[in-house]
């Protein structure tokens, strides 16, 4: 550990003065410092997305579970019943069970594998590489963002397994649900482990965005002026900000319903008879926690959302040769979206008794961002548009991205206005509405990210032919699943039904639950032949011969194949122009290393 | 076994296509690269136009099929101004969804890459960068707008001839109470909630308003064309009203009581002759997790005449009566013995 520190406070003396090699130290590192407890930040993001996909698994699996339940809701399914014994006695899934599953669903998702598993992957590989550091700027602190988040998930995983099961209150955890034990079996000890769990991601969170934002406001080679970023960059650094001020506000109403729960305090508890026991607790607000868990939930979807848009707009610009359309539009779109994401968070509670004044003032907020997003769209056309468009597998998951963006981004005007939202609030809806723009369309992010560097992480490309398959299954797939859904939400049907039997104005959907199932088993398959590829790859895939095999600008792939850390073996390259000199004066790339021509034109 | 024989095929076709995949690519290394690659590329491209235009067709097809499913007309006056709103931003928000979707794909297809075309270097254009910021933000001003102006007329006040009924969500079952008579709720306290003693909703008998409320359970009765301003709350966790074939939804928060108002458009009966459906009735949905019973947190309403309702509340007893039998008039002529008529006295708000 020690002999490792001592190597990288040498890589942070050479840093300071711009020059050494670097060759010399990569021997001396034993095996549990190169791969465990790295500083390195290209090996913490591989294990960010490397853990990531066992939770994307996880997660998944989760889903296609409480699918069978949904599009088979009388079938009974023995196998079952051998892996999860009395959750699912007789092969049927039950009710708590089935909640559990749908909580431990979004919050794996929507946490550890969007917001851990795509920021902090793509943050930490990319942003040294790209604004050209040795590492960031605290590499320490980077490892201890990895290894809170490690266990945090240790801590998650541990209350799937605890007798009465995993929290069950649904991924916000609202109280009083979430704060009385007495309300269900998930309600238990697993909603403690939750709560300690999130807890400790978000000091990961913290300690992971602070590093990013100070490592791209300090740490820039010379030259790399902050319109020089590419957009990745500045989606991070946005995201980061995000992350930085709202996850404290998560935590505090964490440990407001960890009072509660545990010694007898009442932030949001009042007026509560449960299973005939009348509770002491008097003037709290349960609305109150709905505000401190939603001014992070709101953010958190663009933290969600960011990364995958800024890696999008590289992709994109790099595969059609084109630079990106409108720069700077681009990020002013990103600073606004960043803005005004702290500004829009109770539209998740119109319909909680809301005083209707403050209601019509978030609307307006809300809708106000579908402005950003518009312009970032016809930006991402306009770049698209007379380029010369190579579709690598990450070229189509960008514009499977763009397509999903904008079939979810649509749907989010309804929600955002209040007078629709009363029919549509927490059905089936908001379930297709979300899946979209933030779940898929941050996978597509996040796939179209692995596919564009994984050559920049193993020094090997995916199999093409596999990537090509897991695209198309995906995006047809996603479709078929949510588009229907929003369907089921015009009926009104609730979320979180697990059977709609009982319902005479529910019952009508029966045929199009099982085709979900089913598409939904497919999709997840597909997810697994491309982990296969993933790991198959980076033994046996083909391998890369060219330090810049996409004809790229950007300074990451200025270095070696395979680089070592401290990323450039001689002095860090400096940069001379913007990263989107693609097809200028009739050269197909000019990298942003190339000093500027002198009859050069300007853009 | 039929387990068993679906991962033997999945197994099976994961098998058969990564060996496909891994021979594609030796293929691939043998031809040359480049030009496998590019016939790659063309199919790609062709592909996404073919995905635009058979996902344009199963749009339509979707629409097609499950449009007769959804909930048909709004039987609450509210309800007509939800659904305008919600055809009015389905309509812009389909020609956005088009335009933008078309010219997607469209481009990708066109622009696919070909030795004969160059990219055309376009980092910026200001003019159309302002046109399609004022374009969507004019849009959205109309529409945000019609939603204010919609939601203020929703949520606004109950009209004064407005009946009132207290909902009460508790895992998992509704509880209602009438006003009675005097059109007031009494005053309740959640300490007094004893089911065992007949008082379910926490009712104060010292209050004289409670002593005609009527309590009843999981079936809730309002009249047709009679505004309803529903007072909401919930015993333990938070439970919402969902009414969708009303268009409203309202939370039902334990320790802060909602307010909710509209006017049923049709009966019960109506409503059947309507849908065409013989078994049609009102459903209360329970929209917001609430434990392992949510899905099933089921109430019904019958909307009748107001006759009819006369009749049904006329024909239940105030919960006064029932939890103290010994106040109760028609009891007392009955009975004896319960006559104490100095305990419990009643005592003015």
């Amino acid at each position: 550990m020690s002999e490792a520190m001592n190597v990288h406070s040498g890589v942070a003396a050479a840093h300071a003065v711009h020059h050494d090699d670097h060759g010399h130290h990569h021997h001396e590192q034993s095996f549990i410092s190169k791969y465990v407890f790295s500083m390195d930040h290209k090996t913490i993001g591989k294990q960010f997305l490397i853990t990531g996909m066992v939770w994307a698994i996880i997660g998944g699996l989760f889903s296609v579970l409480f699918r069978l339940q949904l599009g088979y809701p009388d079938q009974s399914f023995p196998i079952l019943e051998t892996f999860f014994g009395n959750w699912a006695k007789g092969g049927q899934i039950q009710p708590e069970f089935y909640y559990g599953l749908v909580t431990m669903h979004g919050t794996v998702l929507v946490f550890f594998v969007l917001t851990a598993g795509l920021s902090g992957t793509f943050a930490n590989l990319l942003i040294p590489l790209q604004i050209g550091a040795r590492d960031m700027a605290s590499p320490f602190l980077n490892m201890l963002s990895y290894w809170f988040f490690f266990i945090a998930g240790i801590v998650m995983l541990a209350s799937i397994f605890v007798h009465t099961g995993p929290a069950s209150g649904g991924w916000t955890m609202y109280p009083p649900l979430s704060a009385l034990r007495q309300a269900g079996e998930g309600q238990k000890i697993g909603t403690d482990l939750w709560l300690i769990s999130m807890a400790l991601f978000i000091v990961s969170s913290l300690l992971g965005g602070l590093n990013y934002i100070s490592t791209i406001l300090n740490m820039r080679t010379k030259g790399m002026s902050m319109t020089r970023l590419p957009l990745p960059i500045w989606a991070m650094f946005f995201t980061a900000v995000l992350g930085v001020l709202s996850f404290p506000v998560l935590l505090s109403g964490a440990i407001l319903l960890l009072f509660d729960r545990n010694l007898g305090t009442s932030f949001y508890l009042s007026d509560i008879v449960i299973n005939g026991e009348i509770l002491p607790n008097e003037g709290g607000s349960a609305i109150l926690y709905q505000h401190l868990f939603w001014f992070l939930g709101h953010p958190e979807v663009y933290i969600i959302l960011l990364p995958a848009m800024g890696m999008v707009s590289e992709i994109l610009s790099v595969n059609s040769r084109k630079p990106i359309f409108g720069y700077m539009a681009m990020l002013g779109s990103l600073f606004a979206i960043a803005i005004l994401a702290f500004l829009v968070w109770a539209h998740h509670m119109f319909v909680t008794g809301l005083n209707p004044f403050l209601g019509s003032v978030f609307v307006l907020l809300t809708l106000l961002i579908a402005v950003p997003s518009a312009i970032k769209v016809f930006n991402w056309l306009t770049t698209l548009w007379r380029g010369n468009i190579r579709f690598t597998p990450a070229t189509l998951f960008a514009i499977g991205f763009v397509s999903l963006f904008i079939s979810g981004g649509l749907t989010g005007i309804f929600l955002g206005n209040s007078t629709i939202d009363i029919h549509l609030h927490d059905t089936m809806f908001v379930v297709a509405h979300f899946h979209i723009v933030m779940g898929v369309a941050s996978f597509f992010g996040m796939f179209a990210g692995v596919y564009h560097w994984f050559p920049k992480m193993f020094g090997r490309y995916l199999n093409n032919t596999l990537g090509y398959m897991h695209f198309w299954v995906t995006m047809i797939g996603a479709y078929l699943i949510f588009w229907p859904m929003h369907y089921q939400g015009l009926a009104g049907i609730p979320r979180r039904y697990l059977d709609k039997k009982g319902w005479v104005s529910f019952n009508q959907f029966g045929e199009l639950d099982k085709m979900i199932t089913v598409v939904s088993i497919i999709v997840f398959a597909v997810q697994l032949m491309f982990v296969f590829n993933f790991f198959y790859s980076i033994f046996k895939g083909r391998k890369v011969t060219t330090p810049n095999p996409w004809g790229a600008n950007t300074l990451e792939w200025t270095t070696k194949i395979n680089p070592g850390h401290g990323n450039w073996e001689g002095e860090i390259p400096e940069v001379h122009r913007w990263p989107y000199d693609y097809g200028k004066d009739g050269r197909e790339f000019i990298p942003q290393t190339e000093p500027v021509g002198a009859n050069e034109s300007k853009h | 076994m039929q387990t068993f024989f679906i991962v033997a095929i999945l197994a099976l076709g994961f098998l058969i296509t990564f060996q496909i995949a891994k021979a594609s690519e030796y293929v691939a290394v043998l031809r040359g690269y480049e030009k496998s690659r590019k016939q790659t590329n063309k199919l790609n491209g062709f592909m996404l136009l073919a995905f635009l235009i058979l996902g344009l067709i199963g749009v339509y097809y979707c629409n097609e099929r499950l449009k007769g499913k959804i909930l048909g007309e709004p039987a609450s006056d509210h309800g007509v101004l939800v659904d305008r709103m919600l055809y009015v931003t389905l309509a812009v928000t389909f020609v956005v969804f088009i335009i933008t979707q078309v010219a997607l794909f469209w481009f990708s297809y066109k622009y696919q890459e070909s030795d004969k075309r160059k990219a055309f270097y376009y980092p910026h254009n200001n003019k159309l960068e302002l046109i399609w910021t004022v374009i969507p933000a004019i849009t959205l001003t109309v529409l945000v707008g019609f939603g204010i102006f919609y939601w203020f007329k929703i949520t606004g006040d109950a009209p004064d001839d407005a009946m009132q009924v207290e909902v009460v969500g508790k895992q998992f079952g509704w509880e209602f109470r009438y006003p009675g008579k005097d059109g007031v709720l009494g005053k309740k306290y959640f300490k007094n909630v004893n089911p065992a003693a007949n008082n379910p909703v926490g009712q104060i008998w010292e209050d004289r308003y409670n002593h005609d409320d009527v309590f009843v359970e999981q079936e809730m009765h309002l009249v047709v064309n009679k505004p309803v301003k529903l007072v909401i709350g919930a015993k333990d966790v938070i439970h919402d009203v969902g009414l969708a074939h009303f268009r409203m939804k309202m939370d039902a928060v334990p320790g802060t009581p909602t307010t909710m108002w509209f006017t049923p458009k049709y009966t019960t009966k109506q409503m059947k002759e309507k849908t065409g459906n013989p078994d049609f009735v009102y459903e209360i949905s329970c929209d917001q997790m609430c434990g392992k019973g949510h899905w099933s947190m089921r109430g019904t309403i019958i909307v009748e005449t107001q006759e009819e309702f006369d009749a049904w509340l006329a024909s239940k007893k105030p919960q006064y009566y029932v939890a103290n039998p010994d106040k109760d008039p028609s009891v007392k002529r009955d009975s004896v013995i319960a006559s104490a008529p100095l305990t419990g006295a009643v005592i003015n708000r």
